[in-house]
């Protein structure tokens, strides 16, 4: 188990003063100068050398992506845009950081955008998140009087402005161009790429979204040494990670712990276990709503990194597990993600669009038993349909979950088929 | 979802009060000059907070203030489901039903809701003391099941402690907002296993010895460029 | 330059170009719906989707910019399967209802469907119902139809700029609308029933009139203004169901005003079709021999300086020559083309063209506009003027009404005066242009200001080598026709002015009017009128014989629009009734007068025009005016340059008595338009 001296998010769950003065003493903003004064060509090295992959779900290596904004500044100016929308069914980590941590993500916000020559920062917050927002804002105030942010932060002589931004409501805004969309006051629905916000971004100009965790882990990895992040996990899936386990287990909660730590382990250690024991596991979506579902078998031995989930064709996401004991009706629980994509869809392009609409309605049926055998064919047709052809990946991930249930579970969709048509002729007979 | 078009019955004005008025130059001030129109989301948010919805009204002003079409800022309005677009309830329940919180028995929570207010999904009470809704997930899933109500999320709920909830709101008491069991932001239940020491400093590297590093590196890896190929 | 194969094709293009472009480049079509070469590209209908090796998904071709060695299969498995895929979701949705649909036969979604579609659904859900929204007089909505390929929703926003369309909420609940379904205020509102690739936006006049196959389509030119717009009107038997536009990249490009596509319908209606004579104070149905009969008897015997023709403004060439012809030869130096009075020197033509050219306005980067308000006199014009200013570095200065011209401007007042005596230069352009409008030249100090506005532009330096900034926008498509051919007042003659004054003190005894119907025909006196047209409006009204002609769609004629641009039109059908082609009718009666008009066909009035002026022999094409001194000197006077156009819908007779342009006038004339509280 991760030992608590190398747990970055040491006020994971509020425990502590989360203001100014608790954050400094537990290391935040120590030294800040130093690192800035290290040069951005060092922050961005040390940030690649750490391995650091996206926090967000696309699992990116953050510092090749900062690596990609402009070498000089020009007469546009460069943002970095901090993606706090997070709303992904089973994800709930940037929450506790917002609200608990907030001084790490405004140091990371400083550190990140002086490397990429950035002197204004927004972070994009969704809108449910109304008391993070207020804390957030609270210490962001906090350090522009301290003048850790501002015309001369924290005594480096780089004038760097940070503003917080709330969205309103729509998954669909975490999507990193939505999001810019959404910021500029449009409806957040995706831009086409290329161009990539590194050269058209925010406004036009050359911008870099990161998710909260990914930027507020940055000072940490830059003080300790990327060296330390690099020693967890496994090659090419490093560094420590929160993860959200929900559902049916004992004790769901958030922990931070090493990356490629046993997704049995993860559970049996921080969330005492799956309801009813291990056995009573009926199967587990790894990494957020997105991401297709595993049975118990694979559970058993995988392992929680980007590289061995989707060798089980399945996907770390943003790591937000979701536990289901066989109490679930998983075909209930999957319709209920087909719901959620469909309601979510921006309508933009037309695979998603109407793509989501049909699945959702499918999979309704489907819960009852109400369709033909051969319609799960035509279901997981339409979901290769829909991905892959789409603007942005929500229709990759409307489509997922549903492959993922025909994958693993085909037997039940047929069982309750045949039982409904049974049930039917029944009825008829009687 | 939820109807996405405009009430019938709408005031005939809409003007912001000082105080929201004052915000809006607040927010207006962060974004760049001659991008205003970021402002928009936040400006039908004061607009929502002081009428309690989102109305025609307060869409064409906010569209005068921002020099926007019309258009745009309905589109914006339409698009985002936090926006009411018809009257919601002094108190507006709204219970998420997305998959963690549904693993963890969202449909008695709802159950609970619509009894103890009488209400269906998408009511509002005659009178216009309740409302109640669904939420996509509200992104505190190791918290599920999770209500919100206003801009606060009550989470750990289960089928009793909604009926004791809302009996409070009915009382006209504003409730503790957080966990209802108790727990502590998104930690276990029962005892702590991580974070149980005070947390101290961590320790920093050797700044001046990675610089060294780096530098040497570099040159090294210039070296290597401007050499001739073997 | 990026080289690329395409379907096997080797290609070479310029850096930036998209696949899709670059495809069309050698012929290889990729399907599309809301892709469109004169709009942002939206990149959401999905159809466009291609193979190109070592991508790991399908490609939206008509977003992606090529790449160098770039390998793009359009026609693979992989491409096809993807196409068949978003077809299919296009169509659960989509009603299906061809049998009843206006699009009908051209309609993309049901081309597309016949190459990508299954056979049958599988979709075995309810289909989406979406409520019809009202946008207009012109646009008729079925949105269940909609494939929300946002087309109409870019035209409004970017080629318009109104942006009233857009679409509200989201996901499969997403629907295309104005603002509180107000009617779309633009005078380019038609244009998006041509975009629309489905029968989601049809032609609300033309709804359940035809089907494409059942017309006879012709090419010609707009009348409605002076823009020459390039038009196809399509006819059933001897009615004209529709107009609509043709491409061309120097006049129009392919947009059409809505008054030029939507007047139509007034062809049909109080219609000239047979000559009348006036009897008793009454017009009376009569023969041509019996019409003719009257007038020879009115001609007879009267000096020619007693005679005088005024031309209207949808005249076409051929007839404005043979009338001047037939003037002249009865000695008559009266004539005159600018019914509005407006100062044109017609000796020099540099000084009433628009000699920039309607392309050349994307040249220039600064525009001062002087008495003229484009965007009712030319709303394609005004469209390209927008187009312009959304390429940003283009300063737009306004002398004349304020009002909203769909791009920012500088508004300097509406009082030439002011303007004339301390006049603004646009700061450190390079090709600056004015235009000068007949708001500023049809005042009685017309000439002054003529002779101000090309001081002025020669100050500006908006005339050099290379660049000719100096523009008269016109408002009547026979205008530059008119002083082409000089149907001006030859020696000692009388203009319009001068024309209506003697008439009025009956110093002159006949009048001719060739479809003049826009002056003050109160002031005509007691002379005798004889009304040649072909709409019983003001100038029939007035007249004492009506000699039926033939409107634009019913005749071959040349215009010449406001560039100098010689175009003809073609005859769509025949004229109702008894009437005739104008300039047959003006030969008829020459001969009735023994002054027999020398020529006898279409090919000898047109060798004639030439005659007249060579540059009738160059259609299509602009020829660059020499630049002299024009105008005269004299004072400006203190006073507004409002544009005469007070309601776009209704200029001239065809418009007038067109029911889908009474539609337009109530709906955004009248007022209707404060009701819908539209902002943009």
């Amino acid at each position: 188990m991760l030992s608590d001296k190398d747990r970055i998010f040491t006020n994971l769950y509020g425990k502590h003063d989360w203001r100014l003065a608790g954050a400094r003493a537990r290391g935040d903003w120590d030294g800040t100068k130093e690192i800035l004064d290290m040069g951005s060509d060092w922050i961005i090295d040390e940030m690649k050398r750490s391995g650091l992959r996206g926090r967000g779900g696309a699992g990116f290596p953050t510092g090749l992506k900062w690596s990609f904004m402009p070498k000089t500044e020009s007469d546009r100016p460069h943002y970095l845009v901090v993606n706090a929308d997070e709303g992904e069914p089973g994800t709930c980590k940037d929450r506790d950081m917002l609200r608990y941590d907030p001084h790490k993500l405004i140091e990371g916000c400083l550190i990140a955008s002086f490397a990429m020559r950035a002197h204004a920062c927004y972070i994009y917050i969704r809108g449910e998140f109304y008391n993070e927002a207020s804390n957030l804002q609270v210490a962001i105030d906090e350090a522009y009087a301290a003048g850790l942010v501002g015309d001369n932060a924290c005594g480096s002589g780089w004038k760097f402005d940070i503003y917080l931004h709330r969205g309103a409501g729509a998954y669909i805004c975490g999507e990193e161009t939505a999001l810019i969309e959404s910021l500029e006051g449009k409806k957040g629905q995706p831009r086409l790429k290329p161009p990539f916000p590194a050269g058209v971004g925010l406004y036009g100009c050359p911008t870099t979204v990161n998710n909260v965790e990914s930027i507020a882990v940055a000072p940490t990895i830059l003080r300790r040494g990327a060296s330390w992040f690099a020693g967890f996990g496994r090659p090419n899936n490093t560094g420590t990670k929160v993860f959200c386990i929900s559902g049916n287990v004992n004790k769901p909660c958030n922990v931070e712990e090493a990356m490629s730590i046993p997704l049995k382990e993860l559970i049996e250690k921080h969330c005492g276990g799956v309801r009813g024991g291990w056995d009573n596991l009926l199967g587990i979506i790894p990494g957020g709503a997105s991401v297709p579902v595993l049975p118990k078998a694979i559970c058993d031995t995988v392992l929680m990194d980007f590289d061995a989930l989707r060798d089980v064709k399945s996907g770390l996401g943003t790591a937000a597990v979701m536990v289901m004991d066989k109490t679930t009706d998983i075909v209930a629980a999957i319709a209920r993600l087909s719901a959620f994509y469909k309601h979510e869809s921006c309508g933009q392009c037309t695979p998603c669009r109407e793509g989501t609409g049909w699945l959702a309605r499918v999979m309704k049926r489907m819960v009852k038993g109400e369709a033909t055998l051969a319609e799960i064919d035509t279901l997981e047709q339409v979901t290769y349909q829909i991905e892959g052809h789409t603007i942005c990946a929500l229709g990759d991930a409307a489509a997922w979950p549903v492959q993922g249930l025909i994958r693993h579970f085909r037997p039940e969709l047929e069982r309750r088929i045949r039982d409904y048509r049974d049930a039917k002729v029944r009825d008829k007979a009687a | 979802m939820s109807n996405r078009s405009l009430a019938k019955e709408q005031p005939a004005s809409f003007a912001f009060n000082a105080e929201y008025l004052a915000r809006a130059k607040v927010v207006i001030a962060k974004y760049p000059p001659g991008r205003q129109a970021s402002a928009v989301i936040p400006l039908l948010d004061f607009a929502q907070r002081q009428e309690g919805w989102v109305t025609r009204p307060a869409i064409e002003e906010i569209g005068k203030m921002l020099d926007m079409a019309t258009m745009r800022v309905l589109e914006v309005a339409t698009f985002y489901t936090m926006f009411n677009l018809e009257p919601v309830g002094k108190t507006h329940v709204q219970v998420c039903t997305s998959l963690p919180c549904w693993l963890r028995g969202s449909n008695e929570v709802v159950k609970a809701c619509k009894e103890k207010l009488s209400l269906g999904m998408g009511e509002r009470s005659a009178d216009g003391a309740f409302s109640l809704g669904e939420l996509e997930c509200s992104g505190a899933c190791v918290n599920a099941p999770v209500i919100q109500i206003g801009d606060d999320y009550y989470e750990d709920v289960d089928y009793a402690s909604t009926g004791k909830l809302l009996d409070a709101f009915k009382r006209g008491e504003t409730p503790a907002h957080g966990s209802a069991i108790g727990r502590m932001g998104s930690a276990p239940a029962g005892d702590q296993i991580t974070l149980t020491e005070n947390p101290t400093p961590p320790p920093k590297q050797d700044f001046a010895a990675a610089k060294a590093a780096f530098e040497k590196a570099k040159a090294e890896a210039a070296a290597k460029a401007a050499a001739p190929k073997a | 330059m990026p080289k690329l194969t395409i379907d096997g094709i080797a290609v070479e293009v310029p850096p930036n170009t998209t696949i899709l472009q670059a495809a069309e480049s050698v012929g290889v079509e990729i399907p599309r719906f809301c892709y469109h070469d004169r709009l942002s590209i939206a990149g959401n209908c999905r159809m466009c989707l291609v193979d190109v090796e070592k991508s790991p998904k399908p490609v939206a071709s008509c977003a992606m910019p090529v790449g160098e060695g770039m390998v793009v299969h359009t026609k693979s498995d992989r491409a096809n399967k993807a196409r068949g895929g978003v077809m299919e979701f296009l169509l659960i949705n989509h009603p299906l209802d061809c049998p009843i649909c206006d699009q009908g036969g051209e309609c993309d979604l049901q081309d597309q469907a016949m190459a990508y579609g299954f056979d049958r659904g599988r979709f075995h859900e309810n289909k989406r119902a979406v409520k019809d929204k009202y946008m207009g007089p012109v646009i008729e909505t079925v949105m269940t139809r909609c494939i929300h390929c946002t087309r109409c929703v870019r035209f409004a926003t970017e080629v318009a700029g109104v942006p009233q369309l857009g679409a509200t909420g989201r996901g499969e609940d997403m629907e295309i609308t104005t603002y509180l379904e107000g009617a779309l205020a633009s005078e380019m509102s038609g244009n998006v029933v041509d975009l629309c690739p489905v029968g989601a936006l049809t032609s609300k006049p033309y709804a359940f009139n035809a089907r494409p196959w059942e017309l006879r389509k012709t090419e010609s030119v707009d009348v409605m203004d002076a823009v020459g717009t390039n038009i196809r009107v399509d006819a059933r038997g001897r009615t004209v169901l529709r107009v609509l536009p043709r491409v061309n990249e120097d006049v129009n490009e392919e947009w059409l005003a809505d008054k030029s596509r939507h007047a139509c319908d007034g062809l049909r209606y109080q219609r000239l079709d047979q000559p009348y004579v006036r009897v008793n104070g009454k017009l009376k149905a009569a023969s041509w021999d019996e019409t003719f009969a009257v007038i020879v008897g009115k001609l007879s015997g009267i000096n020619g300086s007693k005679v005088a023709a005024i031309a209207g403004d949808t005249v076409d060439a051929e007839s404005m020559l043979a009338l001047k012809d037939l003037l002249t030869a009865l000695g008559s130096p009266n004539l005159d083309c600018r019914q509005d009075g407006a100062a044109l020197d017609p000796t020099v033509r540099a000084s009433y063209l628009f000699n920039s050219t309607i392309a050349g306005i994307e040249q220039a980067d600064a525009l001062v506009i002087i008495g003229s308000n484009p965007r009712k006199e030319a709303p394609v014009l005004n469209a390209r003027i927008r187009k312009r200013y959304l390429k940003g570095n283009f300063q737009v200065t306004v002398v004349g009404d304020a009002v909203d011209l769909t791009y920012k401007h500088k508004h300097l007042g509406n009082d030439l005066a002011a303007f004339f005596q301390s006049p603004e230069a646009p700061a450190g352009a390079k090709n600056p242009m004015i235009i000068v409008g007949m708001g500023a030249l049809s005042r009685p100090d017309g000439a002054a200001i003529l002779a101000a506005a090309r001081a002025y532009a020669e100050a500006i330096g908006a005339v050099k080598d290379g660049w000719n900034g100096f523009n008269v926008l016109h408002t009547a498509a026979a205008r530059v026709g008119g002083l082409d051919l000089g149907f001006v007042p030859g020696q000692g003659g009388k203009d319009t002015r001068g024309i209506l004054d003697a008439a009025g003190k009956g110093e002159i005894e006949v009048v001719y009017l060739l479809g003049a119907d826009e002056i003050d025909t109160a002031k005509l006196g007691n002379a005798f009128v004889i009304y040649q047209g072909h709409h019983g409006d003001r100038g029939a009204h007035r007249a004492d014989v009506v000699l039926p002609g033939a409107a634009y769609t019913e005749k071959d004629g040349t215009y010449v629009n406001t560039e100098g641009r010689v175009q003809r039109g073609l005859r769509a059908v025949f004229p109702p009734g008894d009437a005739r082609e104008d300039w047959t009718i003006i030969r008829a009666l020459s001969e009735k007068l023994g002054k027999t008009l020398p020529y006898d066909n279409m090919a000898q009035v047109r060798a004639r025009l030439n005659f007249v002026n060579p540059l009738f022999g160059t259609v299509d094409k602009v020829q660059p005016a020499e630049w002299k001194a024009f105008g005269a000197a004299g004072q400006i006077s203190s006073g507004s340059a409002s544009s005469p156009i007070t309601n776009y819908y209704m200029t001239d007779p065809i418009s007038r008595a067109s029911r889908t342009m009474a539609q337009c006038t109530e709906e955004f004339v009248m007022g209707s338009k404060q009701k819908t509280g539209t902002h943009g």
